[in-house]
């Protein structure tokens, strides 16, 4: 029985300033089996992780590590893939203004006479990926493709390199069902060659279809490790959150269709060259209105001609009942738009700032640079936010980047908030978030429609636009191809107009 | 005992603890080397000593340190082209006030019209810089590395390759004293541009606006901030600091020496934000840092010269001691030592838990 553990953590304590991160956890991971890490957010999942790989400041205080059965000291992650591990962290760490190929064999390039031979690693990359059914150019920059597609490089990247044990750390969080699919049938085919897989997600119906064990951690302890077949899942809420909780209750009002006919915005052929082709659109006050679509079909794109992010280079659009020329993100701020994105690292956070510097920095722009907030109302914001939307954070002048992930996307969310909109737009934004707190943040959504506020919701989680959107539109190749009214919306009329075909 | 040593280590890790460290243990080694640095006396109606000599002469320096904080936080680079800047600026008022010859002892045009033009001119260098940098993204160094060689050549043209004197009293007040009043005038005026500096950092948003910019310029645009706006703005400021520092070394020596003004001084100035405890990489900036920071550089540049170091040794000795005071800044030092020590004592743990099983 004990030869099949192939990585064993016992008793890892790990303090940051302020911060007792990990208390006494232990940790089994067994030949060939998915087990699954499973906690709320700030819970220690990713710094388990981090001290387990030896990441730069992730020194654990007191612990063990065991790799099949021999107690090992991993000094660095290049240190842990030597000895079988490799690992793709929450934040993806490529470099985005290197090729796919480059970043593929960083470290470990192809060489031929003393040089790098391109032509082999540019081959071997392209093989690597068709492999996976990825189909991307591998000469391209990486910055090119989205976080998904980042994402699956980064995933193709660890597998490709011989290991034991292979980590992966909320990698299905910017991916859509198909590209889960092909990762599960990955994970499938490594479980059968007998590697281990450490999996953490926030999607419970992931763990549940792969998982053999989960191990739930909640406030940097073990609560304990489960076979998943034995934990139902609402037990296993329960267990993360400490209290019983249903996450999948209704929380659409019924009948709650209040007549939603004040038009608030309007968009006539806007498009931006390259990335959305020309579309009109309609929206009116206190709609929740879905963007659904494949990756890579043009949501992100929409939202962000309207918002300024990408300047439009046609087309015209009339909010609250004016004609808005949209130069930069500043101008529809002025006017009363918000706008989430989907790539919290690159465009969101500002790292080295302050939890309260970084929810007030969208309110601060808004109303200017020399009306500065005082001191005194900026700590009210961030405190009134990091109670309202339970900010786990050590201090609010704590910087971001020392938060969890899931926390930090709830700063976020915080600063757009603040800003108070009239249309806030919302690109993935429970993205790495815990299952409660989605649902209190799909709750709010719902909450800020019914107080009059325009939400433009985009997800990759079909069924968390169901629980939300009064109406959906559906995008395709850059191209907005359809609508679907309340009483259409599920996911089979969804999943349908998606895959289009022959309409 | 035990709760001072906490105090203490909560005191090593507050921000500018180690700014002023630096300049403490400059200022120390003086007091044993050179017994009399800290007199001060008054001659001919000027205070008078080494310590007031570091204080004056670091005017300067502190006022470009300003400029180069801002430009190194927003940017993540430096201006390279303050010392050509400040020539510049010399240049051009000297000339205005000399009328195009090469000594007067009137003026001939007003000295405030002067020193505005001087201003002007240098603000303008700023904007180009700003320009290449915000708006061409062209990397700083090299970017700055234009007016750094082409700026001497240009204020040579106006001067027409002579030193041109100024020999007016009223030339030499902001560079000697104002009055009777004994304080060197450089120091009011360094204590001016501070106060303006500081006043704006606290009461506008700018100093926020310019570390999210530095941070992270995509998320700055999206929340509304114009990074290309910003950055111009920071180097238009470094401009305008170039061009007040040249008005004073330039008032100092009632010319303009067009190959000399600040020669070398935008080493010092970048040296002055690294040493106090700024990223050059950009980023969170500490004004107070660049400022104490600029005054060490002075005081080691004063210190050396009392010790007798001459001054084309000068810059090896600086260098020196600049590379143990960044080092001993560096947090990666500190890593570096413990994991040594911490993975030598794993090691013989495992070795011991490997014996005994
Ligand atoms: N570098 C750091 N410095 C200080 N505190 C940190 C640092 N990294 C993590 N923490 C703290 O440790 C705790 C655990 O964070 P961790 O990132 O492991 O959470 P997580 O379980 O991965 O959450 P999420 O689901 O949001 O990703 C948090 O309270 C976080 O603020
Ligand atoms: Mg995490």
């Amino acid at each position: 029985m004990k030869d099949e553990v192939v990585l064993e953590m016992k008793n890892v304590n790990k303090t940051f300033p302020g911060v007792k991160a990990l208390t006494d956890v232990s940790f089994k991971l067994r030949k060939g089996e998915v087990n699954a890490l499973m906690g709320e957010n700030g819970a220690g999942k990713s710094t388990l992780i981090k001290v387990l790989t030896g990441v730069k400041d992730y020194e654990m205080d007191s612990g063990e590590v065991r790799i099949e059965g021999n107690p090992v000291v991993i000094k660095s992650p290049q240190d842990a893939q030597r000895k079988g591990i490799s690992t793709v962290y929450q934040e993806v760490n490529l470099c985005s203004n290197l090729t796919v190929a480059e970043n593929l064999y960083a470290d470990r390039e192809p060489m031929k006479f003393g040089l790098i031979d391109w032509k082999t690693m540019n081959r071997k990359s392209q093989e690597l990926l068709s492999s996976l059914d990825i189909n991307i150019d591998v000469t391209k920059v990486l910055s090119n493709y989205s976080i998904a597609m980042q994402q699956m490089v980064a995933i193709a990247r660890a597998v490709d390199m011989d290991c034991k044990v292979l980590i992966l750390d909320e990698p299905t969080s910017s991916l859509d069902d198909q590209e889960v699919e092909k990762l599960f049938m990955l994970m499938e085919r490594l479980k059968k060659q007998g590697v281990g897989i450490v999996f953490v997600t926030h999607f419970l119906e992931q763990v549940y279809r792969i998982a053999e064990h989960i191990t739930v951690l909640r406030n940097g302890t073990l609560v304990g490790e489960y076979e998943t077949k034995n934990l139902p899942r609402v037990d296993l809420v329960a267990k993360m959150m400490g209290k019983s909780f249903d996450d999948l209750a209704e929380i659409k009002s019924e009948g709650g269709s209040t007549k939603k006919d004040e038009v608030i915005l309007e968009a006539k052929g806007l498009g931006h060259k390259g990335t959305i082709k020309p579309f009109d659109l309609v929206l009116h006050k206190g709609e929740v209105i879905g963007l659904a679509g494949l990756l890579g079909s043009g949501r992100s794109e929409l939202v962000r001609s309207i918002y300024g992010a990408d300047k439009a280079d046609e087309g015209e659009l009339d909010f609250k009942g004016k004609k808005l020329l949209i130069g930069a993100p500043i101008d529809a701020i002025k006017n009363g738009m918000a706008y989430l994105p989907e790539d919290r690292k690159e465009e969101g956070i500002i790292a080295d700032l302050s939890v309260r510097e970084n929810i007030i920095i969208a309110l601060q722009a808004r109303r200017g640079m020399f009306k500065l907030i005082s001191r005194k109302e900026q700590e009210e914001f961030a405190d009134k936010y990091i109670k309202e939307i339970q900010i786990k954070t050590a201090s609010r002048e704590t910087p971001i980047k020392q938060l969890s992930g899931g926390n930090q996307q709830k700063v976020i969310i915080a600063r757009w908030l603040l800003t108070n909109p009239d249309f806030l737009i919302l690109d993935e934004p429970t993205r790495g978030i815990d299952v409660g707190t989605k649902t209190e943040i799909q709750k709010l959504v719902l909450k800020l429609a019914s107080d009059g506020m325009t939400v433009m919701f985009i997800s990759s989680e079909i069924e968390e636009m169901i629980r939300t959107c009064s109406r959906m539109l559906i995008m395709r190749d850059g191209r907005k191809v359809g609508e679907l009214g309340e009483q259409e919306i599920d996911q089979m009329n969804i999943m349908k107009a998606i895959a289009g075909g022959n309409e | 005992m035990n709760n001072k040593g906490f105090s203490l280590k909560d005191l090593t890790k507050k921000r500018l603890f180690m700014p002023i460290a630096c300049l403490v243990v400059v200022l120390l080694i003086n007091l044993i080397k050179t017994p009399d640095f800290f007199n001060i006396s008054i001659n001919n109606g000027v205070l008078y000593g080494y310590i007031i000599d570091v204080i004056n002469r670091g005017s300067e320096l502190a006022i470009l340190a300003i400029g180069m904080t801002l430009v190194a936080s927003s940017s993540g680079g430096t201006d390279i082209s303050v010392g050509a800047i400040a020539a510049v600026a010399a240049a051009v008022i000297t000339n205005i006030l000399s009328g195009g010859t090469d000594s007067v002892s009137e003026f001939h045009a007003p000295l405030a019209v002067a020193i505005l033009a001087g201003l002007l001119v240098a603000v303008l260098c700023g904007m180009w810089n700003g320009f290449l940098v915000a708006s061409l993204k062209i990397q700083p160094m090299v970017a700055t590395l234009i007016l750094y060689t082409a700026g001497r050549g240009i204020a040579q043209l106006i001067t027409r390759g002579q030193i041109t004197y100024i020999r007016v009293d009223a030339y030499k007040v902001i560079g000697s004293q104002f009055g009777h009043n004994p304080v060197p005038a450089p120091i009011y005026v360094a204590i001016f541009m501070i106060v303006v500096a500081a006043l704006f950092l606290k009461y506008t948003a700018f100093g926020l606006y310019v570390q999210t910019v530095g941070i992270n310029a995509k998320a700055a645009r999206l929340v509304g901030l114009n990074p290309v706006k910003i950055q111009f703005l920071c180097y238009m400021i470094c401009g305008l600091m170039a061009g007040i520092a040249g008005v004073i070394y330039s008032s100092r020596i009632y010319s303009c020496d067009a190959n000399n003004i600040g020669l070398n001084v935008e080493m010092d100035a970048i040296l002055a934000v690294a040493l106090g405890g700024n990223s050059l990489a950009g980023g969170k900036f500490s004004l107070p840092g660049s400022l104490i920071g600029a005054y060490t550089i002075q005081a080691l540049t004063t210190s050396l010269y009392a010790m007798g170091v001459s001054s084309d040794q000068l810059p090896v000795y600086k260098a020196i001691v600049v590379v143990i005071i960044v080092s001993l800044q560096s947090p990666e030092l500190y890593k570096l030592i413990k994991h040594h020590k911490k993975t030598g004592a794993e090691k013989k743990n495992l070795i011991k838990e490997a014996v005994q099983s």
